[in-house]
């Protein structure tokens, strides 16, 4: 059979996240250091572990609501209320999924006519582009600079917007650089939008990352909830990730078309995982997110530390102000991302990812994740040292 | 920035003050000062190693001894406690409520040597009343540090 031909072409011409071909070199790598995990390295806290497992001796193994489990939603209204200032009716406006992810390709899905143009800035996580694209709609890059923090800008926008622009995905903070949108990036994004049909789809997973000042949400500015999409989940603020629990809260039609397709194709997000989210906003809720905030302190911590230490090597960082990525130059070296990273791993065996696997602009950069132990940090700076030190006396 | 020099060297005594002045973005001569005077004023009483003695070769025993004491006029527990802790094989005292005055921990190497020290040293002091001695038997978490490491980085090496 000629699969090439039968499978569907829409499919066929997405290309393979970049990310993969380094996780089979690694994979199979004794003592290798990996400053390319994109999850964080604390464990779930046991208090929430500890919730599903009692779920479980209850038997609560069941289906739930399509939209997620009531008192979830309402836990997460309150959440978004509480953290920030955003306001969403539990019953009919917050949707649970599997994931942020699949929050993702829901809203996609739910707002794309084949044709439709999707805004995306650039660098970003490896899933917008392909999704858009299964979605049946057409991706459309914007590129973020370096000199400008990797921030979003309206002039840049602007000059993308056609007749065709359905929607602009807003990922922030951001996933690989790091880059933030305080309230005044985000006043002048609205301002572009203001007027006209554009959607903002708004991948606000990392919100609690924060290391300037709290997070705003795109959805809290004056007229924006109505054309934006607010996505979130577990994974990176409770460390969460293996649980597969996000959300997306909005305008109640949006998201009852959301549910739409994620009542025929998910039917809803595990009981247990839900069960599990649920400990994790209650005690939040009740301790003053301390978990979290412990978290967030450790990362901001070790945050300072690897960009001090790129920035001493001539590795040259901007500062991340979210996340957990830092996003050095590698240009110096003369090297492209990917030399790079082979180079790295090869000699030295420290993984980080090319800026390249987040789109062409991040051509010249490398993410570097910082959700690893200081000891790990350190031991891989010491290793990158010694590679720069080799390759520019050479 | 005390409580959070504090809150980094609880956690790890090893790290430097230049490691500290980066990860808090303070400056490295005024977290040195800090820390001086931290140690001056014995915030920071000692920085300590913990260590599984399961692990190693020595012969280790730990026993928790509850002991009831009368307290004495005008000095109330102090005296008694003092006379308790100044013994090099007591590690810890503390005035506890409830059912028993002092909470002792004991060290030594074999139980015999922690019996001999209660029937011989603890026990026939004047303001003790009675002893109960627990002999602890494994060490799950101490410090805040779970003794076994049981939770392994079990993430893909590379991930989005």
């Amino acid at each position: 059979m000629n699969y090439r031909q039968l499978l569907s072409q829409r499919i066929q011409q997405v290309p393979p996240s970049g990310i993969r071909k380094f996780f089979d070199i690694v994979s199979d790598m004794k003592d290798a250091i990996s400053l390319g995990v994109g999850e964080p390295d604390f464990v779930t806290p046991w208090n929430i572990r500890e919730a599903c497992i009692y779920s479980l001796e209850k038997g609560h193994t069941h289906y739930t609501s399509n939209w997620g489990l009531l008192e979830l939603r309402e836990e997460i209204a309150l959440y978004l209320e509480h953290r920030f200032s955003t306001s969403y009716h539990p019953a009919s406006e917050i949707v649970v999924t599997v994931g942020a992810s699949e929050a993702i390709d829901l809203a996609l899905r739910c707002l794309l006519e084949p044709g439709d143009e999707v805004l995306v800035p650039e660098p970003s996580y490896v899933s917008y582009m392909p999704n858009v694209v299964f979605a049946g709609g057409e991706a459309v890059g914007i590129t973020t600079k370096a000199e400008e923090q990797f921030r979003l800008k309206p002039e840049a926008v602007l000059a993308k917007i056609t007749p065709k622009t359905k929607a602009l995905i807003l990922p922030y903070p951001n996933n690989p650089t790091g880059a933030i949108m305080e309230r005044a990036d985000l006043e002048a994004i609205a301002e572009v939008l203001r007027g006209t049909d554009i959607l903002v789809v708004s991948d606000e997973i990392y919100a609690e990352l924060s290391y300037h000042g709290k997070h705003v949400s795109f959805a809290s500015l004056p007229g924006m909830r109505e054309r934006t999409i607010v996505i979130n989940g577990f994974s990176k603020a409770f460390a969460m990730t293996g649980w597969r629990l996000g959300y997306a809260a909005g305008p109640e039609e949006i998201i009852q078309t959301m549910v739409k397709i994620h009542q025929y194709t998910m039917l809803c997000a595990p009981i247990m995982s839900q069960m599990a989210g649920l400990e994790a906003l209650k005690s939040g809720f009740t301790d003053g997110y301390s978990q979290v905030e412990k978290m967030a302190k450790q990362y901001n911590q070790r945050r300072r530390i690897i960009v001090d230490a790129f920035n001493g090597l001539g590795l040259e960082c901007f500062e991340p102000l979210g996340a957990f990525y830092c996003f050095p130059s590698i240009q110096r070296t003369g090297m492209t991302s990917d030399e790079f990273c082979e180079a790295l791993l090869a000699e030295q065996k420290v993984a980080v990812v090319p800026g390249t696997a987040f789109g062409p602009s991040g051509e010249g950069f490398v993410r570097c994740s910082y959700a690893s132990s200081i000891e790990k940090i350190q031991e891989a700076i010491k290793r990158i040292k010694i590679f720069m030190e080799y390759h520019l006396n050479a | 920035m005390v409580e959070e020099i504090l809150d980094i060297l609880v956690e790890n005594a090893k790290v430097t003050a230049d490691e500290i002045a980066v990860m808090l973005n303070q400056d490295v001569v005024e977290v040195r000062t800090q820390i001086r005077k931290l140690e001056q004023d014995r915030v920071i009483v000692r920085y300590h190693t913990l260590v599984n003695w399961e692990k190693t070769n020595r012969e280790y025993v730990t026993a928790l001894i509850e002991v009831k004491v009368i307290p004495q006029r005008d000095q109330g527990f102090d005296a008694i406690a003092e006379r308790i802790y100044r013994f090099a094989e007591v590690s810890s005292v503390y005035l506890m409520s409830g059912a028993y005055d002092l909470s002792v921990m004991v060290e030594g190497r074999t139980m015999k040597e922690v019996a001999l020290f209660v029937a011989q040293k603890l026990s026939p002091l004047d303001s003790v009343l009675s002893t109960a001695t627990h002999f602890v038997l494994k060490k799950y978490k101490a410090d805040g540090v779970i003794m076994e490491d049981i939770e392994k980085d079990d993430r893909l090496v590379v991930t989005p």
